[in-house]
């Protein structure tokens, strides 16, 4: 005996949880599915950025996506406040690519001059800072960095805080969150969606594939293509320092507890989440150029995660053209997007219809692209 | 210190079991380095055997003064021993093992074809309302400052909790002349019972007549109150009254320490996060690795050996670490498995010996729930400040499991890395979703498992594959 | 709170928080600061909360001290040093090279 919804989300990451946030706030009855406590979990290796700079080469569409997430966001985070009390602690005040060469610079000048020059694409400025002017804006720069490159529309939020608030803030608006309820099987019958999962079924006139890796095998029965791969990403956390540093990096940043992060690695190794010492060492060395006093600092933890890579990294928005009802998100922004997918998107799938102007993102651009 | 970069065996810790591993894989003839944190040989249970100042031996006791011949004979074997040095990361290799050491400031990696893991164990957590005030501490902290450096407590002492260590170290203080106000015993009423059915292993066993004495003389040092049920440290800044429940009545103490314990539980984070397979064991309340009769891991070249593969005490941890060094130098080719077995005989005795009558002692001193699972603000994870309610509330979120709640809260993020609150969140959980612990599970631990400085990290060596994933010049993003 | 059994050890001159103290050679950082009736070493960065050493085997991270400058040292596993200054400290590290209280 089925249980019944009006949208079943699989997933209860960070894409999930903002989707069925949005559906929540729409008044739509929703489940959220989830697995149990030790799962690939891209969502707990997030490094918390919300990022505009540099997204959207070759698909000026998803440069300007981004940009309305981020402009999103503080609503996101004003809701969420008001909805939970918790604080996801989002701070924009712009953030800083470092380049620890002349080559790394040249290179991170020209990629971004000629992403906001794409037909389509809303401009944006950047900052192009030399070293001097860094150093300025940040005391305690390393000698061996070169420059960076500043955007004022970057910023960051505790992603932890952010999930765990969207999840608050979705049983708050009365959705149903059904953790170890790994999704088996999905398929229509009697003209909606059954989700075999857990130890029984959930029912849905509308389901909306938010698994991650999982996608890859829970989309094609529904006609929908994932074309997704594990990207293995390593972090490393310090312990807490007082605060220093008051703009995100690509790389670095110091979260609103005080303690830094540092990033971000991306390898193809398949479904390995272990850890190479050798990458952490690698990170750690360009993390200790751009800030030397760090040295003394203690690693507490490393991890390693898996993105969900789509073939050419870009996200996809797919609606079912054979199962009208089912739809299929991945993306390896989930914070930066967050907004979107709850202000935005939400409202797209009560529609029932993404738009025209989603259509960039759908699979379909995948093939053009092989077949090119 | 001239490390080599490469070993045969690499032992993790110098207490009992990992010197009597290494001692065994000395003697076959293999390279055997054994790394430990301490300055000196001995773990905690011979913990400074060759500086103590307590030259009087009856104040320790013959079953500490054994180790002096374990060490001896340890110095003599011709193994290589790295005291000041922490192993944060034991990674696979091409041969073997790469061991991320840090020594003196700097980190290593040291290569080794078999690794013995001899971590031992650390106490139980003891969530009681105050207890991380300054002036709580754990009985075996007390122990160590009077068997390493020969201070005695003064003032407004007062014992809690249960288990021989209590009793021993009541006993201890009482032989070097030191006051103890009270000994507030919590072992549970009745639980003689259920531990009678191990009754007679226990008399049979080593444990009995030991047992029996330091009981003694603990009652001599100490008024006892038994059946304690709740326990509360209270003070502004430091540890000013203690407050407790016995027999429904509720009474204050003045003091200014108290020293708890509640058992000792398996120190599991370093197999953990090789990924060794590791089960709950009800009779102990802990996450202990499975092991075989050699103590072979789930993780093939890795051996556990001692408390860290389940509590048994200093003579059974010696037994198993001989038993893990006769299976390594086996597995390395230099023991053929005849005279493997026989060396091992002796030691599977010694092991038979002195696991007999553990069943009782953890039945009779199995630890109160009410002391092991708290509730609303009293402190579950000392490092984030996360209290009992918050955990349960999470639950009540929804969230399932402890790497869950690890996320939503930070609790088991700092530095300890879930020793001293691991256990307790795994329960927690299980009693609020009414599931047994084991299908909980514990956090999953990953390297460093004890932190080490950027700047050591940053030293070590970077391959051509990880400078690509890290440095991508010409990537948008 | 503690007194010493008298051994006859050689002693080391340190300074707690820059007083001089007699300390016993081969004792921990640790063992130091009960000697001195020190029983808290720190506040915590999290909610500036005092503590103290609590396990005295590396295990709790409550023992944390500065050491000749050196901020979040385990004081339960270094051995005291002639001259070896020896400091509480309070909060989160700071980082080096950086201004003070940068927001």
């Amino acid at each position: 005996m089925a249980r019944e919804f009006d949208v079943a989300v699989v997933g209860g990451g960070l894409v999930g949880g903002a989707i069925a946030y949005g559906l929540a706030r729409l008044g739509r009855r929703t489940a959220l599915l989830d697995e149990g406590d030790i799962a690939y979990r891209a969502s707990r290796g997030n490094f918390g950025l919300v990022w505009v700079q540099g997204k959207g080469l070759g698909l000026a569409p998803y440069g300007n996506w981004t940009q309305r997430a981020a402009r999103l966001a503080p609503e996101l985070a004003r809701s969420l406040l008001q909805e939970t009390g918790i604080d996801v602690s989002l701070e924009q005040p712009g953030g800083l690519h470092v380049c620890l060469s002349e080559a790394e610079m040249d290179s991170r000048v020209a990629t971004l001059t000629r992403l906001v020059e794409q037909p389509g694409f809303e401009r944006y400025a950047f900052e192009v800072l030399d070293r001097a002017a860094l150093a300025a804006r940040l005391p305690g720069i390393g000698p061996g960095v070169v420059g960076a490159t500043y955007c004022a529309l970057d910023g960051h939020v505790n992603p932890l805080r952010l999930l765990r608030a969207l999840h608050a803030a979705f049983v708050k608006l009365g959705g149903e969150y059904l953790p170890l309820h790994k999704a088996q099987r999905i398929e229509r019958r009697n003209g909606r969606f059954v989700v075999s999962a857990g130890t029984g079924e959930i029912g849905a006139a509308q389901v909306v594939l938010t698994a991650g890796l999982g996608n890859a095998v829970l989309g094609p029965p529904l006609g929908l293509r994932a074309m997704v791969r594990p990207q293995r990403g390593q972090v490393i956390v310090l312990e807490r320092v007082r605060r220093f540093l008051a703009y995100p990096m690509a790389t670095i940043r110091q979260t609103d507890e005080g303690t830094v992060l540092i990033g971000d690695s991306q390898d193809e190794s398949g479904f390995n989440e272990s850890l190479s010492t050798s990458i952490s060492a690698t990170q750690a060395e360009r993390a200790l150029r751009i800030f030397p006093g760090l040295r003394d600092a203690r690693v507490n933890r490393t991890w390693a995660a898996l993105r969900v890579m789509s073939p050419d990294g870009f996200p996809i928005y797919e609606q079912s053209a054979s199962h009208p009802g089912a739809f299929l998100v991945t993306c390896h922004s989930g914070v930066t997007l967050a907004g979107a997918h709850a202000f935005d998107l939400a409202p797209r799938i009560v529609a029932g219809e993404l738009g025209a102007d989603m259509k960039p993102f759908s699979a379909e651009r995948l093939n053009v692209q092989k077949a090119a | 210190m001239n490390l080599a970069s490469s070993c045969d065996v690499a032992v993790v810790g110098a207490g009992a079991a990992g010197l009597a591993a290494a001692t065994e894989c000395a003697r076959c003839g293999l390279a055997t380095v054994v790394f430990d944190e301490q300055q000196a040989a001995g773990g905690q249970i011979y913990r400074a055997i060759t500086t103590t100042p307590l030259k009087d031996r009856t104040v320790l006791g013959v079953d500490y003064w054994h180790g002096e011949g374990l060490v001896g004979e340890f110095a003599r074997a011709g193994a290589t021993h790295v005291p000041g040095s922490t192993v944060w990361a034991v990674t696979r290799s091409d041969d073997g093992f790469e061991i991320g050491v840090s020594h003196d400031g700097v980190a290593r990696l040291v290569q080794a074809k078999q690794v013995i893991l001899a971590t031992g164990a650390l106490e139980r957590p003891f969530p009681i309302p105050g207890w991380t005030l300054p002036g709580v501490m754990t009985a075996g902290a007390a122990q160590l400052l009077l068997k390493t450096s020969g201070l005695v407590p003064e003032g407004r002492v007062v014992l809690a909790g249960t288990g021989p260590l209590l009793f021993l170290v009541a006993a201890q203080l009482a032989r070097v002349g030191g006051r103890i106000d009270c000994l507030l015993d919590t072992t549970p009423r009745g639980q003689w019972r259920s531990a009678a059915a191990h009754a007679v292993d226990f008399l049979r066993s080593p444990y009995f007549a030991k047992g029996l004495s330091i009981l003694r003389d603990a009652r001599r040092a100490a008024r006892i109150v038994g059946r304690v049920q709740q326990l509360e440290a209270l003070g502004t800044d430091s540890l000013q009254r203690v407050r407790f429940v016995a027999g429904g009545r509720s009474e204050e103490l003045p003091a200014d320490l108290l020293l708890l314990h509640q058992g000792v539980v398996p120190n599991i984070n370093l197999s953990n996060a090789i990924g060794c397979e590791h089960r709950w064991d009800d009779a102990q309340l802990a996450f202990v690795p499975v092991v075989d009769g050699w103590g072979a891991s789930s993780v093939a070249g890795v051996t556990i050996a001692g408390d860290g593969a389940g509590i048994a005490g200093a003579r059974a941890a010696e037994a198993r670490g001989r038993l893990a060094g006769l299976h390594a130098a086996h597995a390395l080719g230099k023991l053929e498995a005849a005279a493997r077995d026989r060396a091992a005989a002796a030691a599977q005795a010694e092991l038979a010996r002195f696991t007999r009558g553990r069943a009782f002692v953890d039945a009779m001193y199995r630890p109160a729930e009410a002391l092991r699972i708290p509730s609303g603000e009293t402190i579950v994870c000392r490092c984030e400040e996360i209290t009992a309610q918050q955990v349960i509330d999470t639950v009540k979120l929804g969230c399932t499991g402890p790497n869950q709640m690890k996320s939503f809260l930070r609790c088991g993020m700092g530095p300890c890395q879930g020793r001293l609150c691991g256990l307790t969140v795994t329960e927690l959980i299980a009693r609020e979703r009414n599931v047994p612990p084991g299908e909980v599970g514990h956090y999953r631990l990953r390297f460093p498992v004890k932190p080490i400085t950027l700047g050591e990290l940053a030293a070590l060596p970077q391959t051509e594959e990880a400078v690509k994933a890290v440095v991508r010049i010409g990537k948008a993003h | 709170m503690f007194r010493r059994l008298p051994d006859g050890q050689a002693t080391v001159p340190v300074t707690i928080d820059g007083r001089p103290f007699t300390a016993r050679a081969g004792d921990s950082v640790a063992a130091t600061l009960f000697a001195a009736g020190v029983s808290a070493c720190r506040t915590t960065p999290v909610s500036g909360a005092a503590r103290g050493p609590f396990c005295m085997m590396g295990v709790c991270f409550d023992c944390l001290v500065t050491i000749d400058g050196r901020p979040n040292q385990q004081g339960c596993l270094v051995a005291v040093a002639d001259g070896m200054r020896i400091e509480r400290q309070s909060g989160a590290r700071i980082a080096a090279d950086t201004p003070l209280g940068q927001s």
